[in-house]
């Protein structure tokens, strides 16, 4: 869209003050790197001649268990993600395909989840995994959210979308619904699941009230707490290796984002226009 | 169900067998994911109520029915009233500046700027950094003496106020990172509708030579309304659910300046292990989304967003 008339002066004005915005936005998270590969006498002082250095991700590596919390996160992700794909695709099929008692009631009853996420009701769902044995477990962490009101909601709108004639010649053909809904539905709506899966993957890897409330072991601990658990004990607050812990572990989600962002970014806003 | 139709063949149409059969199989494909959300959501909305009447069991002593006293120790807490008063200050500092600044980038974005692909990419990027890492980021530019705002005022000859230790300044500082990591965020939503504007309207106004400024405000803002107004549900919702800078950042202090509802529903329910009145408070935070959801779903355009 090309909107009205402009001047060369206003336009250039406006690059002006765009690109000044981005290197205001940008500055934060540039001078942490700056901060992670310098020696510490560096952290806050910027010359040219500053030497390059690792040392500060190796000292945070072997301060704290990070190969367990990268693992950890992996896994946790993996598991949402896996079983939201499956629970969210077959609700979703449901609610757009078939006609059955209490659909529009139960439809409201998912998209309650949608303004009280499970977060706000940590204290009655650490009621729940204590009383189901599994506290501190990553199981723990991904249960309240494996059934995605978001995913549902995006999924069944693609659903719609899909025409009936394809649904009725497999039927013809004898398949059966599961057939149907693996044959027809799910290929159909490949951009729709990796938008959902990029979306899912980013929250999850980046979630942290609930984690930390039900964690309290290396064992269980997803990346993010346990950052914030090596950045709040007590260890002179280097801020060199805090910065260098940082950017350690939002890396591969940062590397993936800015190797893919048309992918990213395309899929945000897929999933946001509903 | 279906043993009794089978039972009764004779008074059974086949539509009715077929919508039978459809009920069934809608159910059990619903099945999985709507026991988890019972479960998880539903159930612990219910649980949150009922237990907001009981005492927090202690030792021994099981826990007791004690009707309104969690409530009325609520309306005697003036933390309560300071962390309700902190909310509203958040939420009224955060959500029109990141709208107001995603807006502004997604026109930018959208035009025929230099150099769009670069500007997306610095808008966006806070957004995919998860909240902890960005309070670790600017925990150290606040620091006192040392941080990144300590040497910009430094270098001026000035001394930067301890902006996290200050009643005065530590929600102001909050707001600032929270609209850095959000706006971009609703950037993208803006950016959607925007693409998905008919190109005709701007050549219409183009040749009826309405200025920039003037179809912006007329046909362009107009039109974002829907996206505005979901925008501005989630921006709700997400100063009442984000607290992870305040763990990282302040905890709370000082003297609670910068605590949040959800904040002290997690001190009291999980540092001081009051669970009981930690359900009064959630009662508050859930009557308050509960509100925003009527609200949406009297003054919203359904159709828009749930069509």
């Amino acid at each position: 869209m090309t909107p009205g008339r402009q001047s060369p002066f206003g336009l250039a004005l406006e690059t002006a003050a765009a690109w000044l915005l981005a290197i205001v936005w940008v500055m934060p998270l540039v001078y942490a790197i700056w901060t992670a590969f310098h020696p510490s006498e560096f952290a806050t002082r910027f010359a040219l001649t500053a030497p390059l250095t690792l040392q500060n991700f190796r000292n945070a590596w072997d301060a704290a268990p990070f190969a367990r919390y990268f693992l950890n996160t992996t896994l946790l992700v993996a598991m949402v993600l896996a079983v939201q794909l499956v629970l969210c695709t077959l609700a979703a099929y449901a609610f757009a395909r078939f006609e059955f008692w209490g659909r529009d009631v139960a439809f409201i009853l998912v998209l309650v989840q949608l303004m009280i996420m499970p977060e706000v009701l940590l204290v009655e769902n650490y009621r729940t995994m204590s009383v189901l044995g599994i506290l501190d477990t990553l199981p723990a962490i991904g249960l309240p959210y494996m059934a995605s009101a978001f995913g549902i909601f995006l999924l069944r709108q693609t659903f719609k979308t899909i025409p009936k004639e394809l649904e009725e010649a497999a039927r013809v053909e004898g398949a059966s619904a599961l057939q149907i809904l693996m044959k027809v539905y799910v290929p159909l709506a490949k951009p729709v699941y990796l938008a959902f899966a990029l979306v899912s993957v980013s929250f999850h890897w980046n979630n942290f009230l609930w984690p930390l409330v039900v964690t309290n072991s290396v064992t269980s601990r997803p990346l993010t707490v346990g950052l914030q658990v090596f950045s709040s004990t007590d260890q002179g607050i280097d801020w060199s290796i805090i910065t260098a812990a940082t950017i350690m572990t939002t890396a591969p989600l940062l590397i993936a984002f800015l190797l893919f962002q048309r992918q990213f970014v395309q899929s945000f806003m897929r999933a946001g226009i509903r | 169900m279906s043993g009794e139709a089978a039972a009764m063949p004779a008074s059974v149409t086949p539509a009715a067998a077929a919508r039978l059969r459809a009920s069934v199989q809608g159910w059990l494909l619903l099945l999985p994911a709507a026991a988890l959300l019972a479960l998880f959501t539903h159930y612990p909305t219910i649980a949150t109520f009922w237990h907001s009447f009981f005492s927090t069991p202690k030792g021994a002593r099981g826990s007791v029915f004690v009707g309104m006293d969690n409530y009325r120790q609520m309306i005697d807490d003036p933390i309560f009233w300071q962390v309700l008063k902190n909310n509203a200050y958040f939420a009224l500092g955060t959500i029109p500046l990141s709208i107001g600044l995603a807006l502004l980038m997604a026109v930018w974005v959208n035009g025929r700027l230099a150099g769009k692909g670069a500007l997306r990419l610095a808008y966006f990027t806070p957004t995919v950094l998860p909240m902890i890492a960005v309070a670790n980021i600017w925990l150290f530019f606040y620091t006192p003496q040392y941080g990144l705002f300590e040497q910009v005022v430094g270098a001026f000859g000035f001394t930067a106020p301890n902006f996290l230790g200050t009643k005065d300044t530590v929600l102001a500082s909050l707001i600032v990172v929270a609209v850095w990591k959000e706006a971009g965020f609703f950037m993208i939503f803006y950016l959607a509708a925007l693409q998905q504007m008919s190109p005709s309207l701007a050549e219409a106004a183009a040749i009826e030579g309405a200025s920039r400024w003037y179809f912006f405000r007329r046909v362009t803002f107009p039109l974002l309304m829907p996206t505005t107004l979901f925008v501005l549900v989630n921006a709700i919702i997400n100063s009442f659910r984000l607290v992870d800078h305040i763990v990282v950042m302040t905890k709370g202090g000082p003297d609670n300046a910068s605590a949040l509802l959800l904040y002290y529903v997690y001190e009291v329910g999980f540092r001081f292990w009051d669970s009981a009145y930690a359900a009064a408070l959630t009662m508050v935070l859930l009557l308050m989304l509960g509100a925003l959801a009527v609200g949406q779903f009297l003054f919203l355009d359904r159709k828009v967003h749930y069509r």
